[in-house]
């Protein structure tokens, strides 16, 4: 049964993912260059329905709590969203859609997952030093939501029910993505054909 | 072909609401790290090995972390999060090919990177290499990445999702905006 989920709930996210334009690194480079945001905007919107089905759902007893999974708030949360943002940037793929890339036929992606397996082995062999260098210490109570969700067993950052506030920072997600332009420097690149 | 961002949107929040509906949050990057240490320990056995209690441990420090988590998934592929990986990469194959595909020019270096840096497809891989050398180290770092904690993470309003986003984008930002000037009409 746990196999069957993972096909089928794997399945359907790596065809989204395709179907969303996620797979191709010119869609993610203009998206970082800030040159056409559409796909920023299928993002935010994206958090923004699943928070608001998930929390809905654990209010009327749909959704298990315990579904929940949140990870640790650390300094190196931070560095490491740095380095990652940076390599985004210069290849247009992250681990998942590097991935899906690959799956769909691009040639480059198959260099990006040769890469990040040499960089995750680099990090299991310095894991012991990025410790002891303090990196990994908790930060705000680690592992903690901004709210406080009910029966979730994290701490809330605040203890705002973290129910109607997932709902709440979901609504928000939905309207920033309606209000985000989708060309904010319009005018500014001069447009060169693609091949 | 690409769906508009309406759609988009909600089929990706469908996708991972129902990751979590019946399972579990989406995650991507740790797999990277159990493929790895599946190759190995096809190297070298003794790296990953079952304790006197049933469960799993390794020489390396961090397969053997949270009594360990990663180096039993690694001794057993035929876990829920691997497999949700290799189904992700089927799903987005069949997508790719019921689409008719990138074209032969784009897989093999992106329209964006051409108008900027050329033709040559060494310069691209190069490129694709070393950003997803980074991309990794800087995913094991912070514990998870785009899916795990952009997506997954600030679903949940988890305060480590929204320290990894902002992290990720100060840096991805300004690095595309250096790299590419020239935008291409895809």
């Amino acid at each position: 049964m746990t196999i069957f989920l993972a096909l089928v709930v794997g399945g359907l996210f790596g065809f989204v993912l395709d179907r969303i334009g996620v797979t191709n690194p010119s869609i993610m480079g203009r998206m970082h260059a800030l040159m056409n945001l559409a796909v920023m905007k299928t993002i935010l919107l994206a958090i923004g329905v699943g928070s608001i089905l998930m929390f809905g759902g654990q209010m009327v007893g749909l959704v298990d709590v315990g579904h929940m999974s949140v990870k640790t708030a650390y300094i190196g949360v931070f560095v490491g969203g740095l380095l990652l943002g940076t390599g985004w940037a210069v290849s247009g793929y992250c681990p998942g859609t590097g991935l899906s890339s690959a799956a769909g036929g691009r040639r480059d992606a198959l260099y990006f997952i040769a890469g990040g397996l040499l960089g995750a082995a680099a990090y299991m062999v310095t894991y012991p030093s990025v410790k002891a260098m303090g990196l990994l210490e908790k930060i705000g109570g680690g592992k903690v939501t901004i709210g406080t969700v009910p029966g979730s067993g994290y701490d809330g950052l605040t203890g705002l029910p973290g129910d109607v506030l997932g709902i709440v920072l979901g609504l928000v997600f939905v309207v920033v993505a309606f209000a985000l332009p989708e060309r904010p420097r319009k005018g500014e690149p001069v447009p060169v054909a693609a091949e | 072909m690409t769906w508009n961002w309406k759609t988009g949107g909600v089929a990706l929040g469908l996708a991972i609401f129902i990751a979590v509906l019946l399972v579990k949050p989406i995650g991507v990057s740790t797999q990277f790290v159990i493929f790895d240490a599946m190759v190995a320990d096809k190297i070298n056995p003794d790296l990953i090995t079952p304790t006197d209690d049933g469960g799993w441990t390794s020489t390396n420090a961090y397969l053997a972390k949270s009594d360990g988590k990663y180096a039993k998934n690694a001794a057993n592929p035929l876990n829920y999060s691997f497999i949700f990986v290799l189904a992700m990469m089927a799903g987005a194959g069949i997508s790719a090919w019921l689409r008719g595909g990138n074209g032969k020019e784009d897989n093999r270096i992106p329209a964006l990177w051409r108008a900027n840096f050329g033709d040559a497809a060494w310069k691209r891989n190069l490129a694709a290499f070393g950003g997803g050398f980074i991309v990794l180290y800087g995913a094991r770092l912070a514990g998870g990445c785009t899916s795990g904690h952009m997506m997954s993470g600030l679903m949940q309003t988890a305060l480590s999702g929204y320290i990894f986003t902002v992290g990720a984008f100060a840096a991805a930002i300004p690095v595309a905006m250096m790299m590419y000037k020239k935008d291409v009409e895809l």
